[in-house]
């Protein structure tokens, strides 16, 4: 994969927006199929420039007019935000309390940070293979819950381009949704309690709501691998410590006095689900082993990304800029040995919740590999026919790349949505009996 | 469909059957009144209302809501007012078109800031709650139906294939409870705080609520009804300002102290001036007890504190000559000399008692003028303790009167809830060591009487004192406010003093 230099970021976007950039699925997705009047108008983007400069309440007559927009200021993030009561570039003639938002997808951003203490591997910004399937346990109880108990069918998920990721649900009675509701959304979704201060993070009370009792069954399937063998949570007794102090007392007494005598994680960690049977079977009410396995999995949400309408959002296919500012051309390349590690310059893409499990983030394309592949693909001799309109050269660019997966994924999203929308129309003209 | 419901209900009014208008005992209020009535009833059921919603907050305040000894004292006032107070199916028509009307009046009071609808839609909903609570089931059921609140009951089939779930999901309810009580289908927006919670089970954008549950999101209903008509209310209120008879009614009741006004006493000259220091510490409130302390430290007080508290002195029975010979003394220890005191201050002690000027019999102040108005500054001693005084110095007062810990604990925490005359209440209590104050305090004379009558072992409450039908007095422009939490619309200053105080109290 190609080095990914930021300087080289003022190169790479115009080539981007031009070629790679899925203008079309993207402006059908945000026109939500010119239902609602204006609702592409009164939509708010915002961009980010070189030296992190902020451009909000950015808003385009068409997704024509947008992708113009883009080509001609190469933004090095882009942002959405709400639909609002009037057209965000013009919100500074609107009377002060008249221009509110007004509908807005609900959006959730599941950050890896928030998980650091629960993390040995990692910390802060970076990942790695071992610590992501907190994100894919994340995505499987969220994505089930959004299904099956909220009842939403179009949610698109996608790489943040760093270090999580986000959902965007698109159902049109959620869009309408207010932030009570969305905060509420937030709290049903919410198990995991406290901050640095509070040792035991998750109690749960008896019945177990069937949310809970779900929500473990796709902990269980992965807990195993990520916590025993990766994170390998119970292999010293400093480790086996933290996971003790998460238990009520009877447990944690004998088990403090056992574990040094089994030989791994695995081991240990049967040993404390039976135990923790054996005290049900005793009549003492409890589940302290799906607490612990809650607290170090189960997904951690920020209410404030989903709660507010006017909240903005990292838009699918942005690109992650490196922060920083120019940098002396010598400097950028030792620095970029290290951002090999970092994931500087990827594409936000979005997942393909069949193949979950194999998601690598690390092979995720970046702006600069992607804009390699394009040399490499023109340089193979193929023609260019001069009459080719601009979308055709450019759908044959993106096939070329390995971005063409991740935007089927995001037509097929939108195509979704296209004919939830025709089977809706269908039934209203049917009730009405429209011929 | 409410088309056809109004035309029915002026046919219903036309046929004389009354019951068909109200066929409940009680509403959403949907539909404002359109008959025409007297200004008498008008302002007399205005204030019979606020006087029961001012209650409602008392007793949310002091007790737990819900709880049996909340809903006696609720269905007391209820009943006292002429409000509807139980679900009678039969002629309750007067007490319903009382409660629709007044209802009405004050939504036009009370809808003129932020603050006042805060206030009236917090106690409409929990009138609101306690009367649907009271209603039975089969009522309850008829009111949703009238109301199309259109919750769809699951059948039989479904719930019990639900059955596992809905027991484990929803608090309180095993399997025999479960299949003996109806279950709705709502949607999620109207079941928020029960899915939030995660107290309800919910599949597919549905919450399945069990039947007791309903009145949550009835209520939730309501709330948003209520907001939305007192938003609309505010902006149609130019017009009805313009009405000369409405005008100072409706100002007057949202300003308004409507108790007694310890004016007319009938106990003028029972007191002694030898009395007045024992009586300060054992039947004054803090205000005054406050006050009389600075006057014999200082010889002196100025002229706020000289206003509230020889008001006062007025209301517990001093005469006029009393009231100069104790001022005087104590002025003349001080800085003042007899000559000077005469020339100055006894003028306004004689003006105050109406025998000077205007000659209008001023009337101690209520706790809600003292609280709202005129703020305390360096030297002063008038005011509100519980609202103007620091928390700390406060706490040291207490300590100093030998108030319990425990005791100041519940005081302070009353005052940092800015419940005021809820603070002075309590202070009631710890110094006449009873349990229940048995009375809603908003006036210090009011204090004064009955903490003699307590002291003297329960002497007859004079009657012209618990329903005073002073009611012009209130067009006195000198009292015109009312009890602690309600906020009023009165002067802008006093309105950002208390927001000031909210910033200061609502740690977060």
């Amino acid at each position: 994969m190609a080095r990914f230099e930021p300087a080289a970021l003022p190169e790479l976007l115009p080539v981007f927006y031009r070629r790679l950039f899925p203008h079309g699925p993207y402006g059908r997705w945000l026109s939500y199929g010119g239902v609602a009047k204006n609702y592409f108008q009164l939509r708010e983007f915002s961009f980010t420039l070189r030296d992190d400069v902020y451009l909000r309440f950015q808003s385009f007559g068409s997704p024509q007019e947008l992708e113009r927009e883009l080509q001609k200021i190469n933004p090095y993030k882009i942002d959405i935000g709400a639909v609002y009561s009037h057209r965000p570039n013009q919100h500074n003639t609107v009377h002060l309390g008249a221009f509110q938002p007004q509908e807005k997808e609900l959006v959730f951003d599941i950050d890896m940070t928030d998980y650091d203490d629960v993390r040995t591997c990692c910390s802060s910004a970076d990942i790695c293979s071992k610590c992501w399937t907190l994100m894919t346990i994340a995505v499987r109880i969220i994505d089930r819950a959004l299904v099956e108990d909220l009842g939403v069918r179009h949610r698109l998920w996608v790489y943040s381009g760093r270090r999580g990721v986000h959902c965007w649900v698109c159902d049109d009675a959620v869009r309408k949704w207010s932030p009570a509701l969305r905060a509420a959304a937030v709290e049903y979704l919410s198990l995991v309690k406290g901050g640095a201060d509070t040792v035991k993070k998750v109690t749960l009370s008896h019945p177990v709501h069937p949310f809970i009792r779900r929500s473990v069954a796709v902990v269980e399937k992965y807990f195993e691998e990520f916590a025993l063998l990766g994170q390998d949570i119970l292999g010293s007794p400093e480790k086996w410590a933290k996971v003790l102090a998460l238990l009520p007392e009877e447990l944690r007494e004998p088990l403090q006095a056992e574990f040094p005598r089994k030989k791994d994680s695995l081991q240990r960690w049967e040993l404390l689900r039976a135990r923790a049977e054996r005290e049900r079977e005793r009549g003492r009410a409890g589940w302290p082993e799906w607490e612990v396995m809650l607290q170090l999995c189960f997904p951690r949400l920020d209410v404030n990304v989903s709660k507010g309408l006017g909240h903005l959002l990292k838009s699918p296919f942005s690109v992650h800029p490196k922060t920083g500012g120019t940098r002396a051309k010598s400097q950028a390349i030792s620095e970029t040995r290290k951002l090999d590690k970092t994931n500087a310059g990827r594409i936000s893409v979005p997942l393909d919740l069949q193949r979950l499990d194999q998601f690598d983030p690390f092979a995720v394309p970046t702006i600069s590999s992607l804009c390699q592949e394009l040399d490499a693909a023109g340089s193979d001799g193929e023609q260019e026919d001069g009459a080719e309109t601009e979308p055709k050269r450019r759908t044959r660019d993106y096939r070329r790349t390995s971005l063409a997966p991740y935007v089927r994924l995001f037509e097929r999203f939108v195509e979704g949505l296209e004919s939830a929308r025709r089977g809706e129309r269908i039934r209203r003209s049917d009730l009405q009996g429209d011929f | 469909m409410e088309f056809s419901s109004r035309a029915r209900q002026r046919h219903a009014r036309l046929a004389g059957d009354r019951r068909e208008q109200y066929p409940h005992s009680l509403q959403f209020y949907l539909e404002p009144p359109t008959e025409s009535i007297s200004l008498v009833e008008f302002e007399s059921f205005a204030v019979d209302r606020l006087r029961l919603l001012k209650v409602i907050e008392n007793l949310g305040v002091s007790h737990v809501r819900g709880s049996d000894v909340y809903k006696t004292k609720l269905e007391a006032e209820l009943r006292k007012l002429k409000f509807p107070y139980r679900a009678l199916v039969e002629d309750d028509y007067e007490a319903r078109r009382k409660d629709h009307i007044s209802h009405f009046i004050l939504r036009l009071a009370y809808c003129q800031s932020e603050d006042l609808r805060r206030w009236f839609l917090q106690q409409e909903m929990d009138l609101f709650r306690y009367r649907f609570n009271e209603l039975t089931e089969n009522l309850m059921q008829k009111f949703l139906e009238h109301v199309n609140l259109s919750f769809e009951a699951i059948g039989e089939d479904l719930k019990n294939e639900l059955a596992n779930e809905l027991s484990v999901s929803t608090p309180g309810f095993n399997m025999s409870k479960v299949k003996e009580q109806m279950f709705y289908k709502v949607g999620l927006a109207d079941a928020v705080d029960l899915f939030r919670a995660r107290k309800v089970f919910i599949k597919d954008g549905f919450a399945y609520v069990p039947f007791k549950e309903i009145d949550v999101i009835v209520l939730n209903h309501y709330r948003t009804k209520l907001s939305k008509a007192l938003a609309l209310t505010a902006r149609s209120l130019p017009s009805i300002q313009s009405d000369e008879r409405l005008q100072p009614l409706l100002n007057h009741l949202s300003h308004s102290y409507v108790g007694p006004d310890y004016s007319v006493q009938n106990n003028t000259g029972k007191i002694s001036l030898e009395q007045i220091d024992a009586l300060s510490v054992k039947s004054f409130p803090l205000c005054m007890r406050q006050l009389h302390r600075a006057l014999r430290d200082n010889h002196h007080l100025r002229h706020g504190g000289r206003m509230q508290y020889g008001l006062f002195l007025k209301g517990i029975g001093l005469t006029l000559e009393q009231a100069l010979e104790f001022w005087k003394k104590e002025f003349i220890r001080g800085k003042v000399d007899a000559d000077k005191f005469d020339k100055g201050y006894a003028y306004s002690i004689r003006h105050s008692y109406g025998k000077e000027g205007r000659r209008t019999d001023y009337t101690p102040y209520s706790c809600m003028k003292i609280i709202m108005s005129n703020p305390p500054s360096q030297g002063d001693y008038h005011g509100c303790p519980f609202r103007h005084s620091d928390p700390e110095l406060l706490k040291q007062k207490l300590q100093s009167y030998k108030i319990s810990p425990s005791g100041i604990a519940q005081v302070l925490e009353l005052v940092k809830g800015m419940h005021f005359q809820l603070a002075c209440q309590k202070y009631f209590e710890l110094t006449h060591d009873v349990d229940d104050i048995g009375f809603s305090l908003n006036h210090p004379n009011q204090y004064f009487i009955e903490s003699q009558k307590l002291l003297s072992g329960g002497r007859e409450p004079k009657k012209e004192f618990s329903n005073s039908g002073n009611f012009q007095q209130k067009n006195n422009s000198q009292e015109s406010i009312n009890s602690s939490s309600t906020p009023t619309s009165s002067n802008a200053k006093a309105d950002t003093e208390l927001e000031g105080l909210e910033a200061y109290f609502t740690e977060d």
